[in-house]
C-alpha cells in the first residue's frame, strides 16, 4: 500500500539523489522513471509503484516546486496516451522493459499507424496487410509464434511520423474471416527502409499529419502485442485512451477557445455589436458550463465513481471550438478577412488555441473528426449511455475479402 | 473548486423524496388535481415538511430548521422537478425563507421551517435578481395596491409585500384578496394580490431581502429544471425503446438517436451547472457568477428536453392524457420564472467584464 505520505517521501529521496540543477535532464528523467515516480499506477520496474492514478499528483508537485524537468508530455502525447496503455496491457514482459523506459522519457516517440484512406470511421474495415514471410500460421488458432511479418500498405492521418522511432500498428493477417476477428496489432520499427513518410497538407497550411507508405516493411514476430487475429480487441484500449485524452483536460475558467476571443472583446471596443455580443455570452456560458461537467467528471473519478460523461466531453469540446473560432473571426472584421501564414511547415506540437483566430478556426474543424468524428460518438451514448438499439449491421458476419469497397 | 458531487446524505435524502413522491404524486393525480379547485397537493407538502422537516433545511437549526444547505435543497427541488409536484417548496421553502433569513424574521421563519405556514414573496415570478419589482403604497402602516403574478400565493398563510416606503411588509393571507390567475403553468400556479388597507408588519428592507430571495430562487431553480429535464429524457428514452413503427424500435432510428445523445449532454451539463450553483449558495464563493450561468444554461435545457418528449412521443405527446404537458409548461414557466436566460446573461455580462456595446 503507497499513500500519498510515502510518495512525497520517495520524490524527496530522488531530488535529493538527483538535484535538479545539476543533473543532466535525461538523467533525471530515467532516475525518476526507476525510482517508479513516472506514473505512479504502473507497476514497479516500469516507472510505477503500483500506486493509485490519483496519488501522481501529489508526486508532480513535489517536482513542480523542486523545479524539476519534465519528459514534455505534449510532444509525446501518442507514446503516454496510446501506445504505453495498450503495452501495458498486452505486452510481453520483453516488450514492456525494452519499450516503456524510453517512451515515458522521450527519448523514442512514438506514432499511430491506424486509419487509411478508406478505414477511417470504419477503422476495422482497414486493407493494410500483414503477411508471415515463411507463410506460417496467420490465424489465432494456429501455432502462436514464428517468423518474420510482411507488411504493405498505406496509413493516412499519422502525427509525429516524422519525427517517431516506433509506431503501434493494425494490419490485417486473415482476409477471410470477417473485418473485427483478422486484424493484428503491432509495434513498427519506423526507420525500417520500407517505411516512406509524406507530410499531408492540412487546410490550415501547414501539415501535422503524414501519409505513411508501407512497402515490404518487416516486422519480427516478436513485436507483436497481443494474439494473432486479436488486434481489434488489442485497439480498443488504444481508442479509449485517445478519447480521454482529447477531451478531458482540467482547464481554468476561460482556459479554452473562450480565452482568446474573451480577451479581444475586451481589448478592443469597437469591434462590439450587440449580435455578437448575444452570441458571445451564451457561448462563454456553455464553456464554463463544459468547464464544471469536465470537473465533475474529475472528481467521479477521483472518488472511484467514474461516470459516463466523459463520453460526451469531445463532442461539445468540438463544437464549442467550432462555433467560439467562428465567431472570433467573424469579430474581427476586416482582419478577419485576413490569415497569419499559409506557409507549408511541420509544427512539433499543435495548439488548438494558438496562432489566429482563422487558424483556430480551420483547426478545430478537425475536432469533430479526430479521435472519433462526433457522429460516431453520438451514436456511441446513444448505445452505450442511453441503451437505445443499435444500428443495423450488414458486415458483422461477411469475410473481409467480400464487403463493398 | 466547487463539490460537485452528491454526498452519502444527499443520496438518502433523495431516496426518501423520491420514495414519497413515488406513493403520493402519480402523474394522473397531479394531472387531476389541476382542474379542481385545489390544484396543489397539501397532503404531499405535509409530508413533506412536517413528516421529514424538509421545509426548515434552510433555517438554522437554533430556529427549529434543520441547519442543512442550498446543496441540500437543491437535491429536494431535483426531485419535486422530476415529479412536477405542485407544492410550494421553491417560492415558500427557499425563495421566502431566505427574505426572511435577510430580515432576521425569526417567529416567521420558526413557523415557516414547520411547513405550519406557507410563505410567498409578493415579487412576479418572471422578476430576475437585481431586477426591478412593484411595491404597493404604505400609508399610516396600512398597505395598498395590486400585485400579479404571485406563484402560490393561493396557497400562502403570509405574504411578504414590498411597499413604497422601501420597506418589506408580512401581510396575514386573510388580510388580502388572493385571485387566482389561470396560468401556463397549471402546476405552480399564478395570483393576484390585491390589498386594500391591509395592516403590514415591517420586516426590513425589501431590496437586500429581495435581492437575496430571488438569487437563491433562480439558482435553486436549476436543479428543478435539471431534475424535469432528467425525467423528459429517461421517460422518452424508455417510451422510444418499446414504441415500434416501420417494425423496428423508433428508438433505433439514427436520427432519433442523435437527437437524444445531443439532449443527454445537455442535461449532463445541467447537473454540473446546476452543483455548482448550490455549491455556491451554500458556500458563499462566487455565487452570482455561479447562479446566472446555471440559470442561463438549464432553462432552455429543460425546455428543449420537454419540448423533444412532446415531439418525440408523437400522437400520444400531444394528448393532455400523457403528462409531457405538465413538463412542458412547467418547463417554459421555469425558462421565464426569476429571469430569463437573456437577463442572466445579461448580469453575467457586468460580472464577468463582457460589456455590451
Amino acid at each position: 500500500m503507497t499513500d500519498a505520505e510515502e510518495l512525497r517521501n520517495r520524490t524527496k529521496e530522488l531530488l535529493a539523489a538527483h538535484p535538479p540543477a545539476s543533473t543532466d535532464r535525461l538523467d533525471f528523467l530515467r532516475a525518476r522513471f526507476d525510482a517508479g515516480l513516472a506514473w505512479v499506477h504502473y507497476p514497479e520496474g516500469l516507472g510505477g509503484l503500483g500506486a493509485p492514478r490519483s496519488l501522481q499528483v501529489v508526486v508532480d508537485a513535489e517536482l513542480e516546486a523542486a523545479g524539476a524537468p519534465d519528459n514534455d508530455p505534449r510532444r509525446i502525447g501518442i507514446g503516454l496516451g496510446m501506445a504505453a496503455p495498450t503495452i501495458l496491457q498486452y505486452g510481453t514482459e520483453e516488450q514492456k522493459r525494452r519499450f516503456l523506459r524510453p517512451l515515458w522519457t522521450g527519448e523514442e516517440v512514438w506514432c499511430q499507424l491506424f486509419s487509411e484512406p478508406g478505414a477511417g470511421s470504419d477503422l476495422a474495415a482497414l486493407g493494410t496487410r500483414a503477411v508471415r514471410e515463411d507463410g506460417g500460421p496467420s490465424r489465432s488458432s494456429e501455432a502462436e509464434s514464428g517468423g518474420d511479418w510482411v507488411v504493405n500498405g498505406q496509413k493516412v492521418w499519422t502525427s509525429s511520423a516524422h519525427v517517431a522511432r516506433w509506431a503501434i500498428l493494425i494490419a490485417r493477417t486473415d482476409p477471410d474471416v470477417a473485418k473485427h476477428r483478422g486484424i493484428t496489432y503491432f509495434v513498427c520499427d519506423m526507420t525500417d527502409p520500407g517505411v516512406e513518410v509524406r507530410p499531408l497538407r492540412q487546410i490550415t497550411g501547414e501539415a501535422e499529419f503524414n501519409e505513411v507508405f508501407l512497402t515490404d516493411v518487416r516486422i519480427p514476430d516478436a513485436r507483436r502485442l497481443g494474439a494473432v487475429g486479436e488486434g481489434w480487441k488489442v485497439a480498443q484500449t488504444t481508442l479509449n485512451n485517445e478519447r480521454v485524452a482529447i477531451g478531458g483536460m482540467r482547464l481554468p475558467r476561460e482556459g479554452g477557445m473562450i480565452g482568446p476571443i474573451s480577451k479581444t472583446w475586451r481589448e478592443r471596443p469597437e469591434l462590439r455589436t450587440h449580435d455578437l455580443h448575444q452570441r458571445l455570452l451564451k457561448l462563454w456560458v456553455e464553456s464554463e458550463v463544459s468547464r464544471l461537467t469536465a470537473e465533475r467528471l474529475r472528481q467521479q473519478l477521483v472518488a472511484g465513481q467514474p461516470g459516463p460523461e466523459g463520453a460526451g466531453m469531445k463532442l461539445a469540446f468540438a463544437r464549442l471550438n467550432q462555433e467560439i473560432s467562428g465567431l472570433e473571426v467573424e469579430l474581427l472584421g476586416e482582419e478577419g478577412l485576413l490569415y497569419d501564414d499559409w506557409t507549408m511547415r511541420r509544427p512539433e506540437l499543435v495548439d488548438f488555441t494558438g496562432r489566429d483566430a482563422g487558424y483556430r478556426y480551420l483547426r478545430s474543424k478537425g475536432n469533430s473528426i479526430e479521435g472519433g468524428t462526433s457522429e460516431v460518438l453520438l451514436n456511441i451514448v446513444a448505445e452505450r449511455v442511453l441503451g437505445l438499439p443499435a444500428e443495423p449491421r450488414t458486415d458483422k458476419d461477411v469475410a473481409w475479402k467480400d464487403l463493398a469497397r | 473548486m466547487s463539490d460537485l458531487l452528491y454526498s452519502e446524505e444527499e443520496d438518502a435524502l433523495r431516496a426518501a423524496v423520491r420514495d414519497l413522491l413515488t406513493d403520493h404524486c402519480d402523474a394522473p393525480g397531479v394531472i387531476a388535481r389541476t382542474e379542481s379547485d385545489s390544484p396543489h397537493h397539501l397532503a404531499l407538502w405535509k409530508a413533506l415538511t412536517e413528516g421529514m422537516g424538509l421545509a426548515g433545511l434552510l433555517v438554522p437549526e437554533e430556529l427549529d430548521g434543520q441547519g442543512a444547505t442550498h446543496r441540500e435543497a437543491a437535491v429536494v427541488l431535483e426531485e419535486l422537478g422530476r415529479a412536477v409536484a405542485p407544492v410550494p417548496y421553491l417560492t415558500s421553502a427557499v425563495v421566502a425563507t431566505e427574505a426572511l433569513l435577510a430580515c432576521g424574521t425569526d417567529d416567521l421563519l420558526r413557523d415557516l421551517a414547520a411547513g405550519t405556514t406557507i410563505g410567498a414573496l409578493a415579487v412576479a415570478l418572471n422578476v430576475a435578481p437585481g431586477a426591478a419589482y412593484r411595491v404597493v403604497r404604505q400609508e399610516d402602516g396600512l398597505l395598498h395596491g395590486e400585485l400579479t403574478g404571485i406563484a402560490d400565493a393561493a396557497v400562502a398563510d403570509v405574504l411578504l409585500v414590498p411597499a413604497d416606503d422601501g420597506g418589506l411588509y408580512a401581510v396575514d393571507a386573510g388580510a388580502a384578496t388572493v385571485t387566482p390567475q389561470t396560468s401556463l403553468d397549471l402546476t405552480r400556479p399564478l395570483a393576484t394580490v390585491t390589498l386594500d388597507g391591509a395592516p403590514g408588519r415591517l420586516l426590513g428592507d425589501a431590496e437586500p431581502a429581495v435581492r437575496r430571495a430571488l438569487r437563491a430562487g433562480a439558482g435553486l431553480l436549476a436543479s428543478e429544471q435539471f431534475g424535469l429535464a432528467e425525467w423528459t429524457l429517461t421517460e422518452t428514452v424508455r417510451y422510444l425503446k418499446e414504441r415500434k413503427q416501420f417494425n423496428r424500435p423508433v428508438g433505433g432510428f439514427q436520427s432519433i438517436k442523435h437527437r437524444l445523445a445531443q439532449l443527454w449532454l445537455e442535461v449532463v451539463n445541467t447537473r454540473a451547472a446546476a452543483r455548482n450553483a448550490a455549491d455556491a449558495l451554500s458556500n458563499g464563493e462566487d455565487v452570482d457568477v455561479a447562479v446566472t450561468v446555471a440559470q442561463a444554461y438549464a432553462a432552455p435545457v429543460a425546455v428543449h428536453a420537454a419540448e423533444e418528449a412532446v415531439q418525440l412521443h408523437g400522437g400520444i405527446g400531444m394528448t393532455w392524457e400523457h403528462p409531457a404537458h405538465l413538463y412542458l409548461k412547467r418547463a417554459k414557466a421555469d425558462s421565464i420564472a426569476y429571469g430569463t436566460p437573456g437577463a442572466h446573461r445579461e448580469a453575467l455580462a457586468a460580472l464577468v467584464d463582457l460589456q455590451s456595446p
